[in-house]
């Protein structure tokens, strides 16, 4: 895990190729958060695949809800040769949800970006097919942002089985 | 195993009523009783439940974690082979039992229940584990318990059941078949007119499938 | 006059060229796409495959997901961080103590939790218990795609016996809920010390009867080798960890590389294939269970006293004994019970080592009492990516034998 000083350096090389992509950086329990601009997630990628993290663990959206901008794309990102571990963060908010899609430089971005459209919203620009992919394909609606309700059956016990319809027929 | 039995006193009118047979003393009435008792209870219906109940085919349909004790029940500790339910089929055609393994999740419920229409009379099914029977621990979006979509004879209970606990019910559905079932799951559950009728044939004044629901429009089952 | 040679013994007639070859000279070439699935006997759950073939030969595969989807990430946000753990079990229903400690990892991290050593050994133990009943599954289950159906009953046989431990040690064969956050939660009984050793005398002459069916078998052979192969570098490049990227030659093993819960105390190798092809996958898998028992046989000999939980009883509920005579251990009891612990806000991704490859968890936690989001990373959901490159331009059979060897678990799939 590169410490906080690393962390540092890391950021500021970024800055060097891309200019006002890096928002802000966070080192919580020895791992380092890199936030950055959603315009220049591309380049940030391949300015870190160079610099060794070649390895995409993850891809993962997270709802914010309440704070704004509320929609979140987490990169966890590993070097293998020196045991680092990185995350990209990067806040759309759900009026204007649109990425780029970093596939073509980790293929293994695929389904899970696909899986983020799926249950957040997130349109990944330049995915190769951006459908869904856990959900029914005509299925309204992004499960896990956080107003979408958990839904479920009513749980019967005697006092409201008479309530619930066609159960005690 | 299941083993029914009838109460002493009606074994003892059996016996009596069986020797009277023999001396030449019933007449009349309970002459043509005694005739008709045994005519029905050892009928060929009685041999073909028999048959049935002994040789149930499941299909193979694992769905999740469930999937794993049915497959250690197919395994060599609780062994299912010992009934004879040991062939389990691939295709729903040839199948008999279907034991919904596993949470049912709502992209592959119309899947199922495409399943067990293909299945041919005697038919029935099996909700194993709480996620099929009720939601189980998933009550949310996603998850449909199997009754909402397909009628299910027998619900084994667990999370997920142990081997021992879905032969027990499977041996509680081979007594069910055993007793005298009414074969038509239609029958059974006193669902007529959920036949699906798709075509022409549905714009038929009378005869079956005239006031026909149809369960699935087309296009239902497009997303799947 | 005699009869005119049959067709075999002409020797126009005979083609020794591959079948790909063949196809490439055929006048006209007629693509066919089939369904597999998602109910179909030789997928390892309810996974659908949408192939395209050009006679017998595979030329493109889209597997299609979610009939297994269980919305197991939003109903953890609804609960409790210890009601988590049973949800959370139950999605890659293969690996529960995995999964559970991918989460517990997590949860740890983001408290700043040190978890005691006895804990952590009995995690090690039950750990590696879970990835060799996993991978007896598999063995079970890939040799009935792949026809030697006898090694099912061979291979679930030692899969009940490792389910009487884990029921011996938690009450439970399957999601045991055995693991919480902070340790486990409780102690093993006595007499399982004896049970698991005598396990591990037995196993690896269990391994060398399998090997001996099947390692060196003629229809074994000509069905994995070569077939299926993928390069590491089309791996990596997908995301793949486990055992398929071992058996290509990368001995990437999160145990190794950034040890977690006391795995740099044992002393264990990783097997590594050299061609990348089903047969490098399956004797990397049996070798790993090989290794997974010297594993529990050094964690049971290094087994340390002490406690199996933590001791913040702000966190872990305390023991029954305390709650008759302590006041404070009554409050923490109820406070835990009924509204469990708060985390302070944070993020943190925990990735752990799973029988199919890396299985991380991502949690957020909001400092309320319910994680804001739970994220699993589940290894055969990445896996499955690279499953059309190892099958593109090969055959219909061996698609089945490569989705044998690929071990997909459609429960993390699909979450």
């Amino acid at each position: 895990m590169p410490d906080a000083t690393g962390l540092e350096l890391l950021a500021q090389e970024i800055g060097k190729h891309e200019p006002d992509a890096v928002l802000d950086t966070i080192y919580f329990r020895e791992r380092g958060t890199i936030l950055v601009d959603p315009a220049h997630v591309r380049a940030v990628m391949d300015v870190l695949r160079d610099a060794g993290y070649r390895f995409l663990s993850s891809v993962h959206g997270v709802d914010y809800y309440p704070d704004e901008p509320r929609l979140g794309v987490l990169y966890e990102l590993l070097d293998m040769e020196s045991l680092d571990r990185l995350t990209v963060k990067l806040r759309v908010d759900t009026g204007a949800p649109e990425v780029d899609s970093v596939v073509d430089v980790f293929p293994t971005a695929n389904f899970q970006e696909r899986e983020i459209y799926d249950m957040f919203g997130v349109v990944f620009r330049g995915h190769p097919e951006l459908r869904r992919i856990l959900m029914p394909e005509d299925y309204e609606g992004f499960p896990q942002r956080r107003d979408f309700p958990v839904g479920g059956e009513p749980v019967i016990f005697t006092y409201n089985q008479n309530k619930v319809p066609h159960y005690t027929e | 195993m299941e083993v029914t039995r009838e109460p002493a006193s009606e074994f003892r009118s059996r016996q009596l009523r069986a020797r009277d047979m023999l001396r030449g003393d019933l007449e009349g009435a309970e002459l043509e009783r005694y005739v008709h008792e045994r005519v029905i209870t050892t009928t060929l219906d009685r041999a073909v439940s028999w048959a049935r109940g002994n040789s149930i085919m499941p299909a193979t349909f694992g769905l999740a974690c469930c999937a794993i004790e049915m497959m250690s029940m197919v395994a060599s500790r609780a062994d299912i082979a010992r009934f004879g339910y040991e062939a389990f089929r691939a295709t729903p055609r040839q199948a008999d039992l279907l034991i919904l393994s596993g949470r049912v999740s709502i992209k592959m419920a119309p899947i199922v229940r495409r399943i067990y229409d293909q299945m041919l009379e005697p038919k029935w099914a099996i909700a194993m584990g709480a996620c099929a029977s009720s939601t189980g621990v998933f009550n949310n979006y996603s998850v449909v318990p199997a009754d909402k979509f397909m009628p299910v004879d027998v619900h084994v209970p667990g999370c997920p059941p142990r081997p021992e606990a879905l032969v027990h019910g499977v041996l509680r559905l081979r007594s069910m078949i055993l007793g005298d079932p009414k074969l038509g799951w239609r029958e059974r559950y006193g669902a007529e007119g959920t036949e699906e009728v798709v075509g022409p044939v549905a714009e038929r004044e009378s005869g079956p499938g005239a006031d026909a629901e149809n369960v699935f429009g087309p296009g239902d089952t497009a997303g799947a | 006059m005699s009869t005119p040679p049959r067709i075999r013994d002409r020797p126009e007639d005979i083609d020794l060229a591959p079948a790909g070859q063949q196809l490439e000279a055929a006048p006209e070439e007629q693509l066919l796409t089939i369904n597999f699935g998602p109910v179909h006997p030789s997928t390892h759950g309810v996974l659908r495959l949408l192939v395209t073939l050009e006679g017998e030969v595979v030329r493109d595969l889209s597997p299609i997901m979610g009939y297994l989807h269980t919305g197991i990430e939003k109903t953890c946000e609804d609960k409790s961080y210890w009601k988590v753990i049973p949800v959370i079990e139950r999605m890659d229903y293969l690996a529960y103590y995995f999964n559970a400690m991918a989460f517990c990892g997590a949860v740890e991290g983001l408290l700043g939790l040190e978890v005691p050593k006895r804990a952590q050994y009995l995690r090690v133990i039950h750990l590696e218990l879970n990835r060799i009943m996993s991978h007896m599954v598999w063995l079970g289950t890939g040799g009935l795609e792949l026809g030697a159906i006898s090694i099912f009953w061979y291979a679930f046989r030692d899969k009940e016996t490792i389910l009487d431990l884990f029921e011996m040690s938690s009450g439970q064969r399957m999601h045991t809920r055995y693991f919480q956050v902070g340790g486990v939660i409780e102690d093993i009984p006595p007499g399982f010390e004896e049970k698991v050793r005598a396990f591990c005398a037995e196993m690896p002459r269990r391994v060398d009867q399998i090997e001996a069916i099947l390692a060196r078998n003629e229809i074994m052979l000509q069905r994995l080798r070569h077939t299926g192969v993928a390069d590491e570098r089309t791996l990596l490049g997908h995301g793949v960890t486990g055992p398929l990227l071992r058996a290509a030659g990368n001995p990437w093993d999160l145990r190794k590389a950034a040890p977690y819960s006391s795995y740099e105390d044992f002393d264990f190798r990783i097997p590594v294939g050299t061609v990348g092809d089903n047969y490098d996958r399956f004797r990397v898998r049996l070798a790993e269970v090989r290794e997974s028992v010297r594993i529990v046989e050094q964690a049971l000999d290094g087994l340390p006293e002490g406690p199996f939980m933590v001791e913040d009883r702000k966190v872990a509920l305390p023991p029954r004994h305390e709650l008759g005579t302590s006041m404070e251990a009554l409050i923490h009891h109820f406070k835990l019970v009924t509204e469990g612990y708060r985390v302070p806000p944070g993020e943190l991704y925990y990735a752990i080592e799973g029988p199919r490859g890396e299985l991380g968890c991502f949690v957020r936690a909001d400092g309320s009492g319910k994680p804001a989001r739970v994220h699993m990373r589940d290894p055969s959901f990445v896996n499955l990516q690279a499953f059309r490159d190892m099958v593109a331009d090969g055959y219909v059979a061996d698609l089945i034998a490569t989705m044998a060897m690929l071990d997909p678990v459609l429960g993390g799939v699909d979450r």
